[in-house]
């Protein structure tokens, strides 16, 4: 099935991986990239080398993908995302699941907006990046603009159509001492909107 | 030469066109190779035989492309190579649809292109639907596809987006599709599973013709004797290349008659209109790629990677592919 679905995604969108900031690389990573559809997960996924796909665990909302049973196996059985819970439920701090991931040695692959943006730009980013850089220091943080992939998939539709998307992998940036979190995950913004005309 | 190849059997003829062709091509490639090694030396001189030599390097990559992929349909049988450009075609037309903005409105259109034209159209070359599959998409579909774009309801550019799905659709599905349509076509007189050599009539003159065609224009210029008509789009068109071209092609077509339905004059005057078109079709992709920013299509362009350049490789026969098909069908009256 996962083949399947990789051959799929390559017919339709060739996913070129270009990595320019930082070589395809086995250590613990986050990527964080723009999201403007649902696709966008499978496209980086499909991106990665092989070696690199099973160590990467994608992040997904629990309330769309596990809504019906095919959406929960494939995130589960495929990609073995780490699920987190898009509103916020009393106390329980919602990034317990993926401190959890990256505790057991994991990286992984986020979208700090949150939600689907629908505008060119990305919408500013969550906190979340910055709670998970501060608390895993040795964590690589990695930039990634995902392109074209609005017009694989546009949000209300089913049949994906045909155009090329790439991922464009940037320069990890860290955590700098005393930075607060505005300004970080600005930073962290402009890294990934950077990568978009390079 | 013309009674020489007709007394040939099939498989006789093509063993000698394999030899020829493929020898020919490795030829060229070790040639190139050679130039390649001379021009290292004089790394960073970018003048205008470096850049004519990465060019031609292209020119050559497509003509082993198409010739390999002629080849692999030859020896494939029939659906094979039906479905070979069928293959080929969604390839070009991602392309093309990548490089050409859409907007949300245009989702179904779309996928209606890629899902239903394109299929629907090669089925009906396979199943030799003559006449329903070249007015398919001239008729049908011009006629369906606005009032899908329509019903999505989104007015902004309407006309615009509309023509570039329509241009797409035609030049990709509509144009690549005429390529296995030789196959089906019945001459008087000649055996139908011999049709293959003149897919391979085809896709042979018009290389060549637009190999003759490049080097002639190149010498030309390196001595100056000419400027390029529309240089902000090719440096290398110039209608004395062209003529050269064609001209060359039409002779090739002449020498190679024996493999086809047509007689030698025939055969030079098809040569010649296959030659024609396709350079002049790669000049009109060119002005597209151009307006896009893109060098070739698929490769060069900045925010998008990941395409094989298989629309560039192609771009000429999409035009020449209907025009040899529909003159030889007007002529010959089949």
């Amino acid at each position: 099935m996962g083949y399947l679905l990789l051959g799929l995604v390559r017919l339709l969108t060739g996913s070129q991986a270009r990595w320019q900031g930082c070589p395809p690389k086995a250590e613990q990573r986050i990527y964080f990239a723009n999201h403007q559809s649902h696709a966008d997960l499978v496209m980086i996924w499909a991106a990665l080398p092989a070696e690199l796909r099973g160590i990467t665990r994608p992040i997904a909302a629990r309330d769309y993908w596990t809504r019906s049973n095919f959406k929960r196996w494939i995130t589960t059985e495929v990609f073995n995302a780490v699920y987190v819970e898009r509103e916020r439920k009393g106390d329980d701090d919602p990034l317990a699941p993926l401190e959890q991931a990256l505790s057991a040695g994991d990286s992984l692959i986020l979208f700090p907006e949150g939600t689907r943006g629908h505008q060119e730009e990305p919408a500013a980013f969550k906190a979340g990046l910055y709670n998970l850089a501060q608390r895993f220091p040795n964590v690589v943080l990695v930039p990634a603009w995902i392109n074209n992939i609005q017009r694989l998939l546009p949000k209300g539709e089913v049949i994906p159509v045909p155009v090329l998307c790439s991922v464009t992998f940037g320069e990890p940036i860290a955590l700098r001492a005393n930075e607060d979190r505005r300004s970080f995950l600005d930073r962290a913004r402009s890294a990934v909107v950077a990568l978009r005309d390079t | 030469m013309n009674q020489f190849l007709r007394s040939l059997s099939a498989t006789q003829q093509v063993g000698l066109l394999f030899v020829l062709v493929f020898g020919a091509l490795t030829a060229c490639s070790a040639v190139v190779f050679a130039m390649s090694l001379r021009n290292e030396r004089r790394l960073g001189d970018l003048d205008l035989a470096a850049r004519d030599l990465v060019y031609f390097r292209s020119l050559l990559k497509s003509t082993w492309l198409i010739v390999g992929v002629f080849w692999l349909g030859w020896s494939l049988g029939r659906t094979a190579t039906i479905v070979l450009f069928a293959v080929v075609a969604f390839f070009a037309m991602r392309e093309f649809t990548t490089l050409s903005p859409t907007r949300r409105g245009d989702h179904r259109s779309l996928v209606l292109a890629f899902f239903v034209i394109l299929p629907v159209q090669f089925w009906l070359v396979a199943k030799g639907y003559t006449g329903l599959f070249s007015v398919f998409v001239p008729v049908y579909v011009f006629a369906a596809l606005p009032v899908v774009s329509a019903l999505a309801g989104d007015p902004v550019r309407f006309l615009e987006r509309n023509a570039k799905l329509q241009w797409g659709i035609m030049v990709c599905v509509y144009g690549l599709s005429h390529v296995p349509a030789l196959l089906l076509l019945e001459f008087r007189g000649w055996d139908l599973t011999r049709n293959a050599f003149l897919l391979f009539f085809l896709v042979m003159t018009a290389q060549i013709g637009l190999v003759a065609q490049y080097l002639t224009t190149r010498q030309l210029l390196s001595k100056r004797l000419l400027a390029a008509p529309a240089p902000g789009i090719s440096q290398s068109f110039s209608w004395r290349g062209w003529a050269a071209g064609v001209l060359v092609a039409a002779i090739l077509g002449a020498l190679f008659a024996g493999i086809t339905p047509f007689k030698p004059g025939q055969a030079f005057a098809m040569a010649g209109i296959a030659c024609a078109t396709a350079s002049l079709g790669r000049l009109v992709m060119k002005a597209l790629e151009r307006d896009r920013g893109a060098t070739a299509w698929g490769k060069g362009v900045r925010s998008v990677t990941g395409g094989t350049g298989v629309l560039s490789r192609v771009d000429g026969l999409c035009f020449a592919a209907p025009v040899f098909y529909h003159s030889v069908r007007w002529y010959f009256n089949i």
